[in-house]
């Protein structure tokens, strides 16, 4: 129960920010940062834990928004119906995706470039086809009120989404301490060795996969009735399968907090970059694009990772230098 | 060869290996008795690994049967044989190196213990059998040699085997680690578990196995206990080219 009291901690400060800032902008940045972190733990169960590097996680992303958005537009269905059938959606097709990439032993950059492709080839498809809209996209109509999933105030689409990346952060941290996640991590530090041991390593990471979908569909559906318009650069952009791997790298891969504080990090950096730069277009790429190579660099097992780092140096800070002592003796 | 046959829980019969032109194991038969350690020898590239891959279900032989247990196992997948008590170590070490020591264990003590607190206890356990219970903590990448030999062991027997497959669990230590592991290897069998080891330190297998298998160019070329192995003529060959055994036995007699 210990492990469950950081995301006690850290949901209950969050959950906390409408009640001192009413800024519609900044309430706009963390939802939006929210959202991202939701996506980012979706790639970090997959990607993280399971070491199943996907390219491609705007699949699960743009299948739950255009299925939250498609079946309130077209086939009249309940807004909180859809969202779940999104949910579902993303599951179903990290299952489907999941067993034929790892049934035929897909590994490392080739299973990165299958998952890409699947979310290309979804992309086009949904910017031709009539039942996504085409190229016009899909407007879910404006419908106030909480039977539409629809809300005036911000603060309210920021709680939801708070609360999904709390249910998120507590799936990450018992799958952490479960049978499950210790075959995972198995999976991730050595394939061969984790199945001579009895684990099923196809079907461990099928099902991180379907877990995994599930959560960044959730992330979609959360778009679709925040913005209530979703096209098929939006949904299946590669912009969002690099946020939802580029959060969890950033805060620190394979860790329950990760893709969280990646996420707000990733953003906040965004949009300083945008402060600092001013008007010249593309100048902020730059900046964030610099920024991010630095912190890879220097950090390379993310923020938390960091943060443990720069506590060994203190911790070590004051012992005596014996062990230089010893190999200058040897050497 | 009759009173072997008493009660093998392993039997190897006929079993063949091609990758592409290249035949690694030759219709090579063996089998491994109850409780007994078991040796596997033979000169480099006999096919030994080949052979030990194909029990434990990570190659499918191209020919042949291996029963365990008065079942046909050939061709099932690794993780299923796990299951049904099938262990195996690797020859080159293959620790989840970012895990530590406890961690490492944990993963095959999960396999029949789903909750955390029972899989800890079973990995400390074996973690004080096989003398790593003052390394817990430490990352498995930083071991010695003789560490991650010992954690490869510990791993294996935490999914609680039937039959250990060992692969050269001695090979790169030093005499006096060598000293300190047979022991544990030997104390396995009184624990009701069938070893078969491949070996290379030939001082160890005389000591453990009562049995002995030659493997030669992908073939069984000899079999029976150490000592009348060691010196058998075609097994000294075999090592050590056509007309050794004729040289020793002139360099003997002078």
């Amino acid at each position: 129960m210990r492990g469950f009291i950081p995301i006690v901690v850290v949901v209950a400060v969050l959950a906390s920010v409408p009640l001192v800032i009413h800024s519609n902008v900044t309430l706009n940045f963390l939802v939006v940062a929210l959202m991202i972190a939701l996506a980012g733990q979706g790639w970090n169960i997959l990607g993280g834990y399971a070491g199943q590097y996907s390219f491609g996680h705007a699949a699960f992303f743009g299948t739950g928004a255009y299925v939250t958005a498609i079946l309130q537009v077209r086939y009249g269905v309940n807004a909180w119906i859809g969202f779940g059938a999104g949910i579902v959606c993303g599951a179903a097709l990290g299952g489907v995706i999941g067993a034929l990439t790892f049934r035929s032993g897909l590994r490392g950059s080739y299973f990165a470039l299958v998952t890409l492709a699947f979310a290309e080839v979804l992309r086009i498809i949904a910017s031709v086809a009539p039942i996504t809209g085409a190229g016009v996209g899909t407007l879910v109509h404006l419908d106030l009120g909480a039977r539409a999933f629809q809300f005036q105030s911000r603060a309210v689409f920021y709680w939801i989404i708070l609360a999904l990346v709390a249910l998120s952060l507590v799936v990450a941290r018992l799958i952490k301490q479960s049978r499950f996640g210790a075959w995972l991590i198995a999976v991730r530090e050595n394939e061969d060795a984790a199945k001579a041991l009895g684990v099923d390593t196809s079907s461990v990471k099928t099902t991180a996969m379907i877990i995994s979908g599930a959560m960044t569909a959730a992330a979609g559906c959360f778009y679709a009735q925040y913005f209530l318009f979703v096209d098929s650069g939006i949904a299946y952009g590669t912009w969002i399968s690099i946020e939802a791997l580029l959060t969890p790298i950033i805060g620190g891969v394979g860790t329950v907090f990760g893709p969280l504080l990646g996420a707000l990090a990733v953003r906040l950096l965004g949009e300083g970059a945008k402060l600092v730069t001013g008007d010249v277009p593309g100048l902020d790429l730059i900046l964030y694009g610099a920024v991010l190579v630095l912190v890879i660099w220097f950090t390379p097992r993310g923020l938390i990772g960091g943060c443990a780092q720069v506590r060994g140096w203190f911790a070590r800070r004051g012992r005596p230098a014996v062990p230089f002592i010893n190999e200058a003796g040897h050497g | 060869m009759a009173d072997r046959m008493a009660d093998p829980l392993l039997v190897v019969d006929r079993v063949t290996r091609r990758f592409g032109g290249l035949l690694a194991v030759n219709s090579a038969s063996l089998s491994a008795q109850k409780e007994r350690i078991t040796a596997l020898i033979g000169p480099n590239g006999a096919g030994k690994t080949t052979l030990f891959s194909m029990i434990s279900g990570f190659l499918k032989p191209s020919a042949g049967d291996i029963c365990y247990a008065g079942e046909v196992i050939t061709g099932e997948p690794p993780h299923r044989l796990a299951r049904r008590g099938i262990a195996r170590t690797f020859q080159i070490v293959q620790p989840f190196g970012g895990l530590t020591v406890l961690e490492n264990i944990l993963v095959g003590a999960h396999l029949h213990h789903r909750g955390r607190a029972e899989a800890l206890a079973t990995a400390e356990e074996v973690c004080r059998y096989v003398g790593l219970h003052d390394q817990l903590d430490r990352q498995a990448d930083t071991l010695t040699v003789a560490g991650r030999k010992r954690l490869e062991l510990a791993r294996a027997l935490a999914i609680e085997p039937k039959l250990l497959l060992l692969d050269e669990v001695l090979a790169g230590l030093n005499p006096s680690e060598i000293r300190d592991i047979v022991p544990v290897i030997r104390g396995l069998c009184g624990r009701g578990i069938t070893i078969v080891m491949i070996e290379h330190v030939m001082q160890a297998v005389m000591s453990l196995a009562e049995h002995v298998f030659v493997l030669a160019e992908g073939k069984v070329i000899a079999e029976g206990a150490p000592a009348q192995v060691a010196a058998d003529p075609v097994v000294i060959e075999a090592y050590l080219g056509h007309g050794a055994a004729a040289k020793l036995r002139a360099l003997h007699a002078h």
